[in-house]
């Protein structure tokens, strides 16, 4: 959405839009350490990717920025909901945490949210990527169901590839098998 | 009565499970190679494979016999014999003593020659020879530089095993592979290409975020593969000798598990842009894109059968995932797998007659081989978190990623279960092999 734009560019767009919606309910969110992780993000963040061909030196390089950033809703609400083995379905504890940001999202028009679907390593890469997107979707599904409007979200899957337990046993697993919900 | 001979002439043969550790230097990549098998029951034709004569060649040059006897051995189907036992060490066909090798019951004998002759080439010839019929089987000259002995041996290791096992050798190939190296968030995706022994790894993409499910053209030019370079996958088609890419698939949601059609003009791949995970075949030429699968459950993973008339995939309609058939036509899918909680990954067999897959029979995730005759699987490995099998394109290897001691690693394993090798990279974890399909140029 914000992507290949310049970073004061996005610094403008974020600042504009927190005052686009600051009359209404009151967003706890600091200009200035958004502006500050956006820069970080645009830092750290960025692909790097180049292709190298096996006959020669030439590369190509791409990078660009990512305009994600996260908004604070409320601090106390979860913003991971974990799933069991080879599962995509919602507990009646997901749906009430689903619930609590769907009701947000529904009170906050401007705001946008991408679902990240994760996986836990076992099993091939590939069926992982398809489950996280499951797992995505069915989080998606809810909230439309809840009222969300579908244009203001996103899903993407990382599949087993991006962990936060690195660990190889059951605690490790269903602490990986969970979709983020990341405030744009 | 003729193993308990074989075990006194060869008492190195006492112990079923031999298991070598090789250090091997790569002269191209800064990545160590550390090779490791692990051989069941040794058997095989005993085959003698003597250092070739070096003429004019400086020490630092690889010995092709090394190679040779690391091939042939890893394959399962021979027993190289150890050279401490030779009783003479002949170069050429006119200086074999046939008793020599009839001695040490070598059935096989290889013998041969590198020689500098000059601007920086290089004049190779070899024999293998018949010990007791005394005859030569096969023989050939090569002239190449340097660099190009690796592919030679490996050349010669391809001629020895067509010729004794009526089988083609598949030791003169590539594979794909990716290498992750640091931890979050900095980590540096590889994506490689190296011979079949992990040797002579060239980097052919360097990203920061996750590359998957690398794919050969059948001409072994282009790979496709799986980025989240642009922070989701996407599918791109590189060209090998260029390094020019294509994106192929960028459509909203998932764009992943790419898989050539036998005659390089289709890909399938899986997208979500429909909703949920489903199988499409692209054409290549009028960029045409034609659903294949319709279910609510997640279909992925396709791939083609031999002749191109069919679609293994995995689907999870039955409530795991299981391995499904389908006709490119379409029509309604059919269920391969019924026996185990999880089947997936599954590819065909060069000669089509069988699958192998990921299964989990109840005691982890292992590489399983499935007839399609017989509907059985059987497991192969003995590790329990194996992921991307690949069969070697003569079908008689397959190669896998594993993790061994908190490591991912590449693994080989012979389609009967008695070979297992590992290779371990240094320097981060290795994933996502590919067996590339043949390619005899030099």
């Amino acid at each position: 959405m914000m992507r290949n734009l310049p970073s004061y560019l996005i610094i403008l767009i974020v600042g504009f839009a927190i005052a686009a919606c600051g009359g209404r309910k009151p967003v706890p969110v600091d200009t200035e350490i958004l502006v500050e992780s956006v820069g970080g993000l645009a830092g750290s963040d960025a692909p790097d990717v180049s292709a190298i061909g096996l006959d020669s030196d030439d590369s190509a390089s791409s990078s660009e920025l990512d305009g994600s950033f996260d908004a604070e809703v409320d601090l106390s609400s979860p913003r991971v909901i974990y799933f069991g083995y080879d599962s995509s379905d919602l507990t009646p504890e997901n749906k009430q945490i689903v619930q609590v940001h769907a009701q947000y999202l529904v009170s906050a028009p401007g705001t946008g949210i991408i679902l990240e679907g994760h996986a836990d390593e076992r099993g091939t890469r590939e069926y992982n990527l398809a489950l996280g997107e499951d797992r995505a979707k069915t989080v998606s599904d809810f909230m439309q169901a809840l009222g969300v409007d579908s244009s203001r979200i996103q899903t993407i899957s990382y599949g087993e590839e991006r962990p936060v337990s690195l660990g190889n046993d059951d605690s490790a697993w269903s602490l990986n098998r969970r979709v983020e919900i990341l405030y744009q | 009565m003729l193993a308990r001979l074989k075990r006194l002439l060869f008492p190195q043969l006492l112990f079923p499970g031999l298991c070598l550790v090789m250090l091997l230097h790569s002269s191209t990549g800064y990545a160590v190679l550390t090779i490791e098998i692990n051989k069941g029951e040794v058997s095989g034709m005993p085959i003698a494979i003597v250092p070739f004569a070096m003429e004019g060649v400086s020490p630092d040059e690889q010995q092709p016999a090394d190679i040779i006897e690391a091939d042939l051995g890893f394959s399962g189907r021979f027993e190289t014999i150890p050279r401490s036992s030779f009783l003479s060490a002949p170069h050429d066909l006119a200086s074999v003593r046939f008793k020599d090798w009839r001695l040490i019951k070598s059935e096989a004998l290889v013998v041969g020659k590198v020689i500098n002759i000059g601007n920086a080439q290089y004049e190779i010839r070899f024999r293998l020879i018949d010990v007791f019929r005394e005859k030569q089987l096969a023989g050939q000259k090569f002239v190449v530089s340097a660099n190009k002995i690796r592919k030679v041996a490996h050349q010669i290791s391809d001629i020895i095993y067509q010729e004794l096992t009526g089988t083609m050798g598949a030791f003169d190939t590539r594979i794909a592979y990716v290498t992750v190296q640091g931890a979050e968030p900095d980590r540096q995706f590889l994506l490689r290409i190296a011979d079949s022994d992990g040797w002579g790894a060239k980097t052919i993409l360097e990203s920061s975020q996750p590359i998957l499910s690398p794919s050969w053209s059948p001409d072994g030019r282009r790979l496709a593969y799986v980025s989240f370079e642009k922070k989701r996958s996407v599918i791109f088609v590189q060209n090998l000798s260029t390094g020019q890419r294509n994106l192929l698939a960028e459509f909203q949601g998932l764009n992943s598990a790419p898989s050539w059609s036998p005659d390089g003009r289709k890909l399938a791949l899986t997208l979500s842009k429909d909703g949920n995970p489903e199988i499409y075949i692209y054409d290549m030429a009028s960029a045409n894109l034609r659903r294949l699968t319709r279910h609510t459950a997640i279909d992925t993973e396709p791939s083609w059968s031999p002749d191109g008339g069919y679609i293994v995939f995995t689907s999870g309609r039955s409530g795991g995932p299981q391995i499904y058939r389908i006709a490119i036509a379409g029509g309604s899918p059919q269920r391969l797998t019924f026996s185990g909680e999880y089947n997936a990954g599954a590819s065909f067999s060069p000669d089509g007659r069988s699958l192998v897959l990921i299964t989990n029979q109840g005691n982890g995730y292992k590489v399983g081989i499935y007839s399609i005759q017989d509907r059985t699987i059987r497991e192969l490995t003995t590790t329990w978190q194996d992921e991307s099998p690949s069969f070697s394109p003569n079908g008689e290897v397959v190669m896998y990623a594993t993790q061994q001691s908190g490591r991912n690693v590449l693994a080989t394993v012979s389609v009967d279960g008695q070979v297992q090798q590992t290779l371990k990279f240094q320097g981060g974890s290795v994933r996502e092999p590919a067996w590339a399909p043949f390619n005899r140029a030099l």
